[in-house]
């Protein structure tokens, strides 16, 4: 009879979730899931509600990442009004997603998953954190928090207010940047190109001392999608969706975002609130991809910026055809901090930043409206309906992290097989598998639009839920 | 030399954003960590809410665990913090209340899916949702409330800091949303 090991809560990850690792009768891991927990119905209650309020409103899906929401959002709104948004509002948005997915990469990297690798797997549950990095490392965890710090005060600048800015709208942005603020930014370039660069030598030297959790953790072939220039440069405000297979070659390219819901599809399984994205021409489960870093830099060509360009070319000799490995993620987090440093650093000097006009002015031309953005996850989609009078009638977002779902479930039950001896349960063991639902950075937040934890448990069960043992964690 | 105050946060129906914004504290995380021992949090590997000196709670009371946690926190903390809009009053994770809560999961797992192989809420594992999302003080009694869609770091530097140094936490200043 089959047993259930289960980890509740995941920890140090943005969100809420379990991992059930199943055990067969001879005592081997079998098969593990990954189980979100929590939902908060974003997509019926926006029902009724005017559309320039859907900003502000599913920007609370997350507080990890509420300007990707504000972008996608206000780019739906956008095509509501069949506008095309002022050159300076433009930059404003660009500039604002790099901040966040800086401040957003530095979190996942420094704060959350660092303490593994700095401190260890199997150091002692009350160090390994950020503030166990803190008293171990002060230096470089400072750097982290100053790192997350000028990701945060930038959107602060532009938007009034770090977490949840009233400043995205249909049309343009609110608010303008006056040359101060610009130069305060500009200001804090060289710290943030330094520290980034710190991190990324250390990263290098982790993944050299870790073979074996780089082959075992999530390591396996699947699609990878995200956005890129029509020229196949890094693209995370606006452009065109290619996809990549394990090997690398393109499978599909120059698809347009707006008509997402023509090529991806999403599956429900009554054991998570995270819904089950696939790529639909492969169907499900077989449509399997991935999205974030990790895939972005896989489908990019180049990067575009010189000193992310020249992480990227190494970056790809680490594989022939994609990088597969789950671990890599945060390697490539950290090209991306890389590149978003270079690319604020270039938006900062760009005078259009100071122009006035910041908003198109019209009212509602279209009844749908379809809007992405590159999250720091990975490719994020709002779909509206609305009524002639301006109303919300449907509304669809398919969220980064879900769109790893697949992925994540796969890298649970890989990493388990490795690392789990049902027989002589440790904890690190168990920090192993959650530290593979890390490499994807989730954020539960967002993917099943809602966030939370739960109590210990840590359970042994068979298939009819019964309960056969009870561990404890520590 | 006096044992430090144990500060634990929780996370429920919310969306982080409130653990963001404590984040936000920036460089002063280090100094607070100087005054305080971390327990349970998203932050850090505790699985076990053990007895705390202060809880901060984000989020609002949605599902059936929910309710059995802060339950349990309540009886194991001696300061209760609502934390944030959605703690306090329930806000946006509260919208859904206007609607029957089988077709609020009925929209997201069915009639916005492409492939219905089962539908959450039912099972053992991924907990029922409540009929209506509640404020925390309508769960449990709640010692203080700090408002803000998050409370801004500064606020939440303020409030924190008034209980640390024994002093009722001042209110002006602060405002919902
Ligand atoms: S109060 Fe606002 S920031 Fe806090 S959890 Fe609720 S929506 Fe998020």
């Amino acid at each position: 009879m089959a047993e259930r090991i289960l980890i509740a809560p995941v920890t140090r990850i943005e969100g809420h979730a379990k991992i059930s690792i199943f055990v067969n009768d001879a005592q081997e891991v079998e098969s593990a899931m990954f189980h979100v927990t929590e939902f908060r119905g974003f997509e019926k209650f926006c029902e009724g509600r005017p559309f320039h309020e859907m900003p502000g409103l599913t920007a609370r899906t997350c507080g990890i990442c509420p300007i990707s929401h504000i972008l996608a959002s206000s780019k739906a709104c956008d095509a509501l009004l069949g506008v095309e948004i002022p050159p300076t509002a433009v930059l404003q948005r660009k500039l604002m997603n790099y901040a966040q997915i800086l401040q957003s990469h530095a979190l996942s990297f420094f704060h959350l998953s660092s303490p593994d690798f700095l401190l260890g797997f199997d150091a002692p549950i009350e160090k390994r954190n950020i503030f166990g990095l803190l008293a171990e490392d002060p230096d470089f965890a400072r750097r982290g928090i100053r790192l997350r710090k000028f990701g945060q005060r930038i959107i602060e600048l532009l938007g009034g207010k770090r977490i949840h800015p009233a400043w995205g709208t249909p049309g343009g942005v609110i608010g303008t940047v006056d040359p101060s603020e610009r130069a305060e930014i500009a200001t804090g370039v060289p710290e943030a190109l330094e520290s980034v660069k710190l991190a990324l030598g250390r990263m290098k030297t982790i993944i050299d001392s870790c073979p074996d959790e780089v082959e075992h953790i999530g390591n396996f072939p699947t699609l990878h999608l995200g956005t890129v220039t029509p020229t196949g440069e890094l693209e995370y405000y606006d452009g065109v969706i290619r996809i990549v297979d394990g090997e690398g070659n393109i499978v599909a390219d120059g698809l347009d975002p707006q008509r997402f819901h023509t090529y991806l599809g999403e599956a429900s399984e009554e054991s998570s609130y995270m819904k089950f994205p696939f790529y639909k021409p492969l169907g499900y489960p077989g449509g399997m991809y991935r999205v974030g870093p990790l895939a972005r830099l896989n489908i990019a060509r180049a990067a575009g910026t010189a000193l992310a360009d020249r992480e990227l070319r190494e970056f790809k000799h680490r594989s022939t055809g994609a990088v597969n490995q789950s671990f890599h993620y945060h390697l490539a987090r950290l090209i991306e901090m890389l590149h978003c440093v270079e690319r604020i650093e270039e938006i900062a000097s760009d005078p259009v930043l100071l122009k006035t006009r910041v908003r198109a002015v019209a009212g509602q031309n279209r009844n749908e409206g379809v809007g992405s953005s590159e999250a720091p996850r990975g490719t994020l989609f709002h779909h509206y309906e609305v009524d002639d009078n301006g109303l919300i009638r449907k509304v669809n977002l398919l969220i980064a992290t879900g769109q790893n779902n697949l992925a994540m479930n796969k890298t649970v039950e890989q990493t388990a097989i490795r690392f789990v001896n049902p027989r002589a349960l440790r904890e690190e063991m168990l920090n192993r598998v959650e530290a593979g639902i890390r490499c994807f950075d989730p954020c539960l937040s967002c993917s099943t639009h809602a966030a939370g934890q739960m109590p210990l448990m840590l359970e042994i069960r068979n298939r009819r839920g019964e309960v056969l043992g009870r561990l404890a964690r520590r | 030399m006096k044992d430090k105050p144990r500060l634990a946060t929780v996370w429920l129906g919310g969306c982080s954003g409130c653990h963001m914004s404590f984040l936000d504290l920036d460089e002063r995380l280090a100094e607070l960590a100087g005054r305080v021992e971390f327990l349970a949090s998203p932050l850090t590997d505790f699985k076990e809410f053990q007895d705390a000196d202060i809880t901060l709670v984000e989020g609002s009371v949605a599902n059936v665990e929910h309710l059995e946690q802060i339950r349990e926190i309540r009886k194991r903390t001696k300061i209760l913090v609502s934390f944030g809009d959605c703690a306090v009053t329930g806000t946006v994770t509260a919208m859904r209340n206007a609607f029957p809560v089988e077709e609020v999961i009925d929209r997201s797992y069915v009639e916005n899916a492409a492939v219905v192989i089962g539908r959450p809420g039912g099972g053992d594992v991924v907990p029922a949702l409540l009929d209506r999302v509640r404020p925390v003080h309508e769960v449990v009694e709640v010692d203080y409330f700090l408002q803000g869609c998050p409370p801004s770091a500064d606020d939440i530097y303020g409030f924190v800091m008034d209980l640390l140094n024994g002093r009722t936490p001042r209110t002006d200043g602060r405002r919902f949303g």
